[in-house]
């Protein structure tokens, strides 16, 4: 009985790895037949900005669009993975105390299960608020809460994961705290940097905190105060066009935004082995 | 020699108090969101109640009504279906992973489903556009004879459940494997079969784990606005069925930004509906937080 038990549930368990399997290999399949194909077609939308008449069916492509990305992600990256690094080192108990640091590691939960398109209100009030039209500086600090919270989580894992014996010898070296938590950092850092890039993707994917905050640029982001858009932004967009150029054109921006994806998980994997070397097994 | 002692010392004093103060800025924003979205929300609370906005369906703009229990249930069939399909699968992969599978199979579907996790909304709803939303509307019409565009509930149901998969698979594949060895080791020893040990003996031991796993892809689920604003179909009013068009809380937001502005009551309204959505987040962490520390007692190995 027991076997015949066995037996059936093995066969489900092959049947839903199928089952998990399946759309996703569509999912990337369709991607890169469809994204791809435009490209190839068209190879020029990558470089070019949107001429008049773009949304329908115009001239141009989405460099803005990447540009607009990159402009967001990258300083929000950069200003939200020092802080969360920061935190993380705050939240380890050398600076302070255990019901604090209980206290903010539950506000931190909370951030980290908000929905990205609260952030996006979130500035949006304070845009309201300062009666200001949506611009590249209120992505960027709508990327930044996003990442914020998942950069913090990460770093905050690995930094818990240095063995004690590391704290334990630095501090009866007679090591000051700040000393300890460098030689941590350091210990942590394949953890951190994984964590920083799962959070770059985050922020490079999602449109929900940004489609309020960024205004709709249609040219390059000229300065801070300009508006911009973003890849999953256009993509959001034109994905319903009624022209099939334009719709084209977001199959290109998502293929794009896949390639990224994977280079991003190469490099991790890459920064991942480097850095090991301040771990001694 | 003293002046070097000063210097670290220093150094270590002022990494003190930055820290505090990063940390009371990270209070400092969390209650600030909050307060925010409780002002931004008053206009509209003064002029409808609480009661009357969640249970009223009411939407219309001139009349100044605003009643979101179209979108509530919308939110609510949608997450609670997906959760339905995406559960049972994902625990049942991510055992074979953990359990069954040889170690080149379980490190090349774990790599894969690790990039997968990345993968951002709006291609998911991209592609369900593109192939899910003809099929639905084709498979209903052909086997059911039921009209429906394919822009539907049970779309966006089936979308989020294939983009929560991969979130909650690796988690709960992460909690199996933090279960020490010993105890399969000693229930298979007994005579158990490998599913016998799994359902008896993981499962309590890694439960509290799979429970947060669940949550975590419910939040996801729940929260998820792009791909969903894509392929519901955007109508708010109640879904009659599973195959009408709807409209979630997140993207109500989204769709119905363009006359957010122009209407102060509106944007009201919606920041109100970003508040109620928050609250949730805040409900479901706690509630999950509890659970798991209920569950660690009681399961205790």
């Amino acid at each position: 009985m027991k076997y015949l038990e066995e037996k059936l549930v093995k066969f489900l368990m092959v049947f839903s790895v199928l089952l998990t399997l399946t759309p996703l290999i569509l999912i990337i399949g369709i991607t890169v037949v469809k994204g791809g194909g435009a490209l190839i077609n068209n190879p020029e939308i990558l470089i070019k900005v949107p001429g008049p008449k773009y949304l329908l069916g115009g001239e141009g492509g989405f460099f803005h669009a990447i540009m607009g990305s990159f402009y967001m992600v990258l300083p929000a990256t950069i200003i939200a993975s020092l802080f969360a690094v920061a935190t993380a080192i705050f939240l380890q108990l050398d600076y302070s105390s255990r019901i604090y640091a209980g206290y903010i590691r539950i506000i931190l939960d909370i951030l980290w299960g908000t929905p990205s398109i609260i952030y996006g209100v979130f500035i949006l009030v304070i845009l309201i608020f300062l009666q200001q039209r949506g611009c590249l500086l209120a992505g960027i600090f709508s990327l930044t809460l996003l990442e914020f919270p998942i950069i913090t989580r990460y770093a905050d894992e690995a930094i818990s994961c240095v063995p004690k014996e590391i704290r334990e010898n630095t501090y009866s070296m007679g090591a000051t705290r700040w000393e300890t938590s460098v030689i941590k950092i350091r210990y942590a850092l394949p953890g951190i940097i994984a964590g920083i890039l799962i959070g770059l993707g985050r922020g490079l994917g999602d449109a929900a905190a940004v489609i309020f905050t960024t205004g709709t640029g249609n040219s390059l982001p000229g300065g801070l105060l300009q508006s911009a858009t973003a890849l999953p932004v256009i993509i959001y967009q034109q994905a319903n066009s009624f022209y099939v150029s334009v719709r084209d054109q977001a199959y290109a921006a998502s293929f794009l935004l896949i390639v990224l994806f994977f280079i991003i998980n190469v490099i991790s994997r890459h920064f991942y082995a480097k850095f090991s070397k301040y771990v001694k097994g | 020699m003293k002046n070097r002692i000063y210097s670290r010392l220093l150094k270590d004093h002022m990494a003190s108090h930055i820290l505090n103060l990063f940390a009371f800025l990270i209070v400092l924003f969390f209650f600030l969101i909050l307060v925010m979205l409780i002002t931004k929300s008053v206009p509209v609370i003064r002029k409808n109640s609480i009661a009357e906005l969640i249970f009223s369906s009411k939407w219309d703009t001139d009349a100044k009504q605003f009643g979101f229990f179209p979108a509530i249930i919308g939110t609510l069939e949608v997450t609670l279906l997906s959760m339905l399909f995406a559960i049972p699968v994902s625990m049942l992969t991510a055992i074979y992973i953990s359990e069954y599978a040889s170690s080149s199979i379980k490190t090349s579907i774990s790599a894969f489903i690790d990039v997968l996790s990345g993968i951002p909304s709006v291609v998911f709803g991209l592609c369900a556009l593109l192939y899910l939303v003809p099929a639905v509307s084709m498979v209903m019409k052909k086997i059911f004879s039921i009209q429906t565009t394919g822009m539907c509930v049970i779309t966006a149901s089936l979308t989020l459940s294939v983009m929560t998969l991969p979130v909650i698979i690796s988690l709960i594949v992460e909690s199996l494997q933090l279960v020490p060895k010993e105890l399969r080791e000693v229930s298979l020893s007994l005579g158990a079969t490998k599913w016998q040990s799994v359902k008896k003996i993981l499962f309590r031991a890694a439960g509290p784990g799979i429970i947060s796993a669940i949550l975590l892809g419910f939040g996801r689920a729940f929260g998820e606005t792009m791909a969903v604003a894509m392929i519901i179909g955007s109508k708010n009013k109640i879904p009659v069925s599973v195959f009408s068009a709807g409209e979630t809380l997140p993207s109500l937001i989204v769709n119905s930004f363009g006359e957010m502005m122009s209407v102060p009551l509106q944007q009201s309204a919606l920041i109100f509906v970003a508040l109620i959505l928050f609250i949730i987040v805040m409900v479901t962490n706690s509630v999950a937080k509890m659970i798991n520390i209920r569950l660690s007692q009681k399961w205790r190995y």
